[in-house]
């Protein structure tokens, strides 16, 4: 998309009009204001005029640079975007690694920031050794090398991986004062290559009493979860290849299955055996964890999907404005239904709505990049976005979600896991100072 | 019951689908494996005790096995320690009450399926399977949910009734 570059004085700039409360502008402003408004996009610094600095060479500019390496590794400069550790000692129970969503932007998330969840550490899987079962209720069970593998006819898919968990912390009764990557940080996107499973599940034959699979990894806690084997005849992949290389081994090197749109925890990493079975496992991760407990005691089995979300990641808590003027409001929003179908974003805590820019492509499954422009009149302003998908389902307003699933009645640690599945809208509050609050709305 | 045969014909048809496009292009390069050869990581328990391998123990031996590789972690007598307890836990009220296996867990099967694979937590696949039986015996007679000298096997095990086996709702019983 090109767009011609056109000076806007600041006058014309104020005039813009705005499409809902607290100053909300046409989602396309940006692309009619061109060269000016682009200023705005990056950051939260905007000059009140580019021309009062003189310009003179540095340093970088006055002799030739350093050698170029052979992995690529991003500037100095950059050395604060990381992933946050829940267990850095690896001490004996889970490693959390989440992703800084309000450090990124675009629509998938590099390999290195991808969140991880390792419930026994990452294992140093020699790729040669690996083996790939098949086997159970199969005409045929057979096992694969990552050689033989890489022979097979593959897709490539946008898709994002979230943890049942994420989004745990909003949960809690009253809003934790946190960055969208302590609250929002177990979901990530990358294009995911490798072999479709209905072609491996082909070669082996299905015997017709078959109506599930347990996939388990070759990591220590040997992790399985049972999964229809609707599912794995849809969209399911073996897949070998993350963002164009192999799988970081965090995410499951050399392989994993990918289940686009389905609960973290059962795209098993460090695949190393499906068994097709008549019955589901019922194993520890699926019987216990991943069951999250309804007011009155009974609780949901088999939830698998990750439904309709979103939340804005520019601006959120801990990137401060820096004074009234434009800023580009952008977040991510996904669903494990299909495609993200539209984006509405408020100031003014859900009085008003305007719609955002979904860049495109939209992809099934997979982060959509949502834009709107708004003029910061420096005042208080409620931020709050809400997505709606292809299959007709729209993103719950907390108060929907509470009244189904409940909430805590204390303050839990921001990195507990009170419950599950929360997809419900998220709320940050600016303040006079620019600062950004996480609010309940 | 007419759902049913509907999604058993859908799998149906989706498996037609396959084949036909499958053909074509499948390679073919899966290697035969029997089952003796797969036997070491077929370690899948299912509800039904599928998969239970011979053998047995008893509660008194899992107790001795409890305290030399498990209750470090578990504490003594599985009340509790850096890990979770797993003996005793309240009613199931909200999210807030603690999953235990009595209170929470729907199937015994789970616990040697669990225990088998992942335990203990830095040597995970060490147990005999007797032992395994036995520490699943151990902890289930804790909880009061046999009695203290059942014997554990492939037979008696899935027999066990779980108090929160009814305690569940199919989230989206349309994707099963």
């Amino acid at each position: 998309m090109t767009t011609t570059p056109r000076h806007r004085s600041a006058r014309e700039l104020e005039n813009l009009e705005a499409v809902a409360g607290n100053g909300l502008l046409h989602r396309r402003a940006f692309l009619r204001g061109g060269a000016v408004l682009a200023g705005a996009m990056t950051g939260y610094t905007l000059a009140p005029s580019a021309s009062a600095q003189q310009l003179a060479d540095d340093p970088w500019s006055l002799a030739p640079g350093a050698t170029v390496p052979d992995y690529g590794a991003r500037s100095r400069f950059e050395k604060n975007v990381v992933r946050t550790l829940s267990n850095p000692k690896a001490e004996p129970r889970t490693q959390h690694a989440r992703t800084p969503h309000h450090l990124l932007n675009g629509t998938f998330t590099p390999n290195g920031l991808h969140f991880v969840i390792s419930h026994a550490g990452d294992p140093d899987i020699d790729p040669d050794k690996h083996r790939l079962v098949i086997h159970g209720l199969v005409k045929q069970p057979l096992v694969f090398t990552l050689d033989t593998l890489a022979r097979y006819p593959m897709v490539s898919r946008m898709t994002f991986v979230e943890c049942g968990g994420n989004s745990a912390p909003l949960f809690s009764k009253e809003p934790i004062q946190a960055s969208v990557q302590a609250l929002h940080g177990l979901v990530s996107c990358a294009e995911w290559t490798g072999v479709p499973l209905s072609t491996l599940l082909e070669e082996t034959g299905i015997d017709p009493k078959a109506k599930w699979l347990i996939a388990e990894g070759a990591d220590a806690p040997h992790l399985s979860r049972s999964v229809p084997l609707t599912k794995a005849l849809d969209d399911a992949m073996i897949a070998l290849y993350q963002n164009g290389e192999r799988i970081m081994p965090g995410n499951g090197y050399p392989m994993r299955l990918l289940l686009p749109g389905w609960e973290g925890n059962m795209n098993i990493k460090w695949l190393r055996r499906i068994q097709l079975t008549d019955l589901p496992g019922m194993s520890f991760y699926e019987a216990r964890t991943y069951a999250p407990i309804l007011p009155g005691g009974k609780a949901y089995q088999f939830y698998f999907l990750q439904e309709v979300k979103s939340f804005i990641t520019h601006p959120s808590p801990g990137l401060v404005l820096k004074g009234p003027g434009f800023y580009e409001i952008s977040g991510v929003a996904y669903s494990g239904n299909g495609r993200i179908s539209k984006v509405m974003v408020s100031a003014d805590g859900g009085q008003s709505w305007a719609q955002a820019a979904l860049q495109e492509p939209v992809h099934s499954k997979a982060f959509t990049r949502f834009r709107v422009p708004w003029r910061w009149d420096g005042g208080a302003a409620v931020l709050q976005s809400r997505a709606w998908d292809d299959a007709g389902s729209v993103q719950p307003t907390r108060a929907q979600i509470v009244a189904v699933r409940g909430e805590t009645a204390r303050i839990p640690p921001v990195t507990g896991f009170p419950s599950q599945h929360y997809n419900a809208i998220t709320t940050w509050a600016i303040e006079r100072s620019g600062e950004v609050k996480h609010v309940y709305a | 019951m007419y759902t049913r045969r509907l999604r058993e014909f859908a799998v149906l048809l989706a498996l037609a689908l396959v084949s036909s496009a499958a053909f074509a292009q499948a390679p073919n390069l899966g290697k035969p494996i029997n089952r003796a050869e797969i036997a070491a990581w077929d370690i899948n328990i299912l509800p039904d005790g599928a998969g239970l391998p011979p053998g047995s123990g008893t509660p008194a031996e899992g107790a001795r096995i409890y305290a030399a590789k498990c209750s470090l972690c578990h504490g003594e007598n599985g009340k509790g320690g850096p890990n979770a307890p797993l003996v005793g836990g309240g009613p199931i009220k909200d999210m807030e009450s603690e999953k235990t296996i009595a209170n929470f867990w729907p199937f015994a099967t789970t616990i040697f399926d669990y225990i088998r694979r992942a335990m203990p937590w830095r040597q995970p696949r060490s147990l005999a399977n007797e032992e395994v039986y036995a520490l699943t015996a151990y902890i289930l007679s804790l909880n009061h949910l046999i009695g203290e000298n059942d014997t554990m096997n492939a037979q008696t095990l899935p027999k066990v009734r779980m108090p929160n086996r009814d305690g569940f709702i199919i989230r989206f019983p349309d994707k099963l």
